[in-house]
């Protein structure tokens, strides 16, 4: 029993060893955020800071234009979700449920899609925008991203669980395809739409090589991008540059709090393939 | 034909066709559209010269590719048996349901959540020579600290030097090992989770069958986890390697400037091929620098999966 014991305490030794590791550099951003720019550079380091400081926030709110970086960042999260969930849905509905001539090749082809990576997609991406004129609109930020093939696959999988019984059930008494969708399979399928709508709105509000590459202008920055130019411009105010990175952190770590459990299950899931 | 027949035959293109446009125009059209620019030398204006091969082959014998070719394999050397075998190790830990489980779960699983350009922020202040904590840690122990991040020299080097020997080889520079530093720090968790969902599939009639047989702790793992975990090993290898391939935001974050210093060795790949088509305009160089990228990375997945997956038991 002792030996059982002692067991256990090493493991949670190692356990919070590492879980220090983790946090330290969170709690080393807050609390850099709310030191004096003096005490920040101070040695030996103080671990707690002796004044908090929380102009910092204020200063580092106004010194660059985060009210439009977060507006930009919200309207390309939303729209993106809402995209992702109507293409997906409906795509996947039709690769899961119908008969039609050519669907496996179009689903095989969306498959290899998949294993194009996004920096190389980066410059043919550009180069169609710039056909388009697009360089530097919301257009650019969203239309390109409103599909996911990984989303679809997920969906497919998910809708294909639904037994054709049901469909034929529905039929029967009155139920259109579209009407199937809408009623039975979506509300049917709501963990699978949350693993898609959780991956979609992390992926928008922290997306940067696509948004970097396609605006040039500050005021269609997202988030990313604009705390990106900020440590760039400011590279020496430490003070100001971590508020800046708490503010734009804490909306996201806020979600994850709140959906934890799905979160984690999502990205557990996103591995078993098939 | 009735209206009603036409509308069931192409009733499902019409539920395709959202995403079937998007991606026509959006990705399909430009892969294609790039193999065509790819054999030009194409500016600002659109193409100027018809090149042939002449991109790839210039690409193929500039050094600063290799370099960067080199940096990233030295990259992902660093990140992906750190990764996988800690992620494994402390998964192993996690799965001994021991009390406070889920929370510290959660904590490893907080950087994963994090934007790479927060994450690339924070370990930039910590890195900093003078101030940074990580110097600042070392110097409590009397430890002089390292120029972390504009280090240029390779760490056999470093090792070598500081027992006044010759190094045979360089090694990967200290600034890339700090980016391999921050790459195993953000992504294990994800590992992690990856692994903790492979042990709970793994039937628990084995352990107590091994249990009752008196195998010690050594064998249990070596007979019974490591074989019917090795799809998710051989899964969290493959993606660790292609995310690792595709290192771009901490160079662009943490190095320089120029970025990809100091002297060029935490250039990688992408960060290469970003670099001429964005800040040169050099976009027919840019897109070869694309393909080639992209031949590289299918390559070593499938390298991968001949050589590696010959091994795993799926059971």
């Amino acid at each position: 029993m002792a030996k059982k014991t002692t067991g256990k305490i090493i493991i949670i030794l190692l356990l919070s060893l590492m879980g220090i590791t983790m946090v330290l550099p969170f709690y080393w951003m807050i609390i850099t955020s709310l030191k004096t720019p003096l005490e920040a550079i101070q040695f030996p380091p103080t671990w707690f800071p002796h004044h908090l400081r929380f102009r910092n926030y204020i200063e580092a709110w106004k010194q660059v234009p985060f009210p439009r970086y977060f507006l930009n960042t919200i309207i390309i999260t939303v729209a993106t979700l809402a995209g992702v969930l109507i293409t997906s849905s409906l795509a996947a509905y039709s690769f899961a449920s119908m008969q039609y001539r050519g669907r496996n090749f179009i689903f095989l082809s969306f498959l290899a899609l998949m294993m194009i990576p996004l920096p190389v997609y980066i410059v043919p991406g550009y180069l169609i925008l710039i056909k388009l004129h697009w360089v530097d609109t919301y257009l650019a930020l969203t239309i390109p991203w409103l599909v996911n093939v990984f989303s679809i696959f997920l969906l497919r999988q998910h809708f294909r669980t639904i037994p054709k019984d049901l469909y034929d059930a529905a039929v029967m008494d009155g139920c259109s395809r579209f009407g199937f969708l809408l009623k039975v399979v979506i509300p049917l399928s709501k963990a699978a739409l949350i693993t898609v709508s959780i991956f979609s709105i992390i992926g928008s509000w922290n997306a940067f090589i696509w948004p970097l590459v396609v605006t040039s202008k500050d005021a269609l920055r997202p988030i990313q991008v604009g705390l990106a130019y900020f440590v760039q411009e400011q590279s020496t105010n430490y003070t100001l540059l971590t508020a800046a990175t708490t503010f734009t952190v804490a909306p996201i770590v806020l979600l994850f709090f709140i959906l934890e459990k799905r979160i984690i299950a999502s990205f557990a899931r996103s591995g078993l393939k098939g | 034909m009735p209206v009603k027949k036409v509308f069931r035959l192409l009733g499902p293109y019409f539920y395709l066709l959202p995403a079937l446009v998007i991606i026509i125009i959006f990705r399909f059209f430009p892969m294609l559209y790039a193999f065509r620019v790819s054999f030009y030398k194409w500016g600002m204006g659109g193409a100027e010269k018809f090149l042939a091969f002449k991109n790839y082959i210039t690409i193929l014998k500039d050094s600063n590719f290799w370099q960067a070719f080199g940096n990233t394999i030295y990259f992902s050397l660093g990140v992906v048996p750190t990764s996988l075998f800690l992620s494994l190790f402390i998964a192993i830990l996690l799965h001994q349901k021991i009390k406070g489980g889920r929370f510290f779960r959660t904590i490893y699983f907080l950087p994963v959540i994090t934007s790479i350009i927060a994450v690339s922020m924070v370990w930039k202040w910590i890195y900093h020579p003078q101030v940074g904590l990580s110097n600042n840690i070392l110097r409590l122990f009397g430890i002089k600290g390292f120029n972390w991040l504009s280090e240029w020299r390779g760490i056999f080097q470093m090792f070598f030097s500081s027992l006044s020997m010759h190094a045979p080889i360089k090694g990967p520079s200290l600034a890339l090992c700090s980016l391999i530093i921050v790459s195993v720090w953000k992504g294990l968790g994800y590992n992690i989770v990856l692994f903790l969902a492979g042990l709970e599939n793994i039937p628990k009639q084995y352990y107590e069958a091994a249990k009752v047989d008196g195998a010690t702790r050594w064998h249990v793992f070596r007979y019974i986890t490591w074989p019917l975990l090795s799809p998710t090993t051989f899964y969290v290898l493959i993606i660790t390697s292609i995310i690792s391939f595709q290192m771009f935001a901490y160079v662009w974050m943490m190095t320089g400037p120029p970025a990809g210093g100091p002297l060029g060795t935490t250039n990688v790949l992408v960060y290469y091929l970003y670099d001429h088509s964005f800040n040169f305009s050099q976009y027919g160089y840019g897109t070869a620098a694309a393909f080639i990228l992209f031949i590289i990375i299918l390559t070593f997945t499938l390298i991968q999966r001949k050589f590696v997956e010959r091994r795993v038991f799926y059971g």
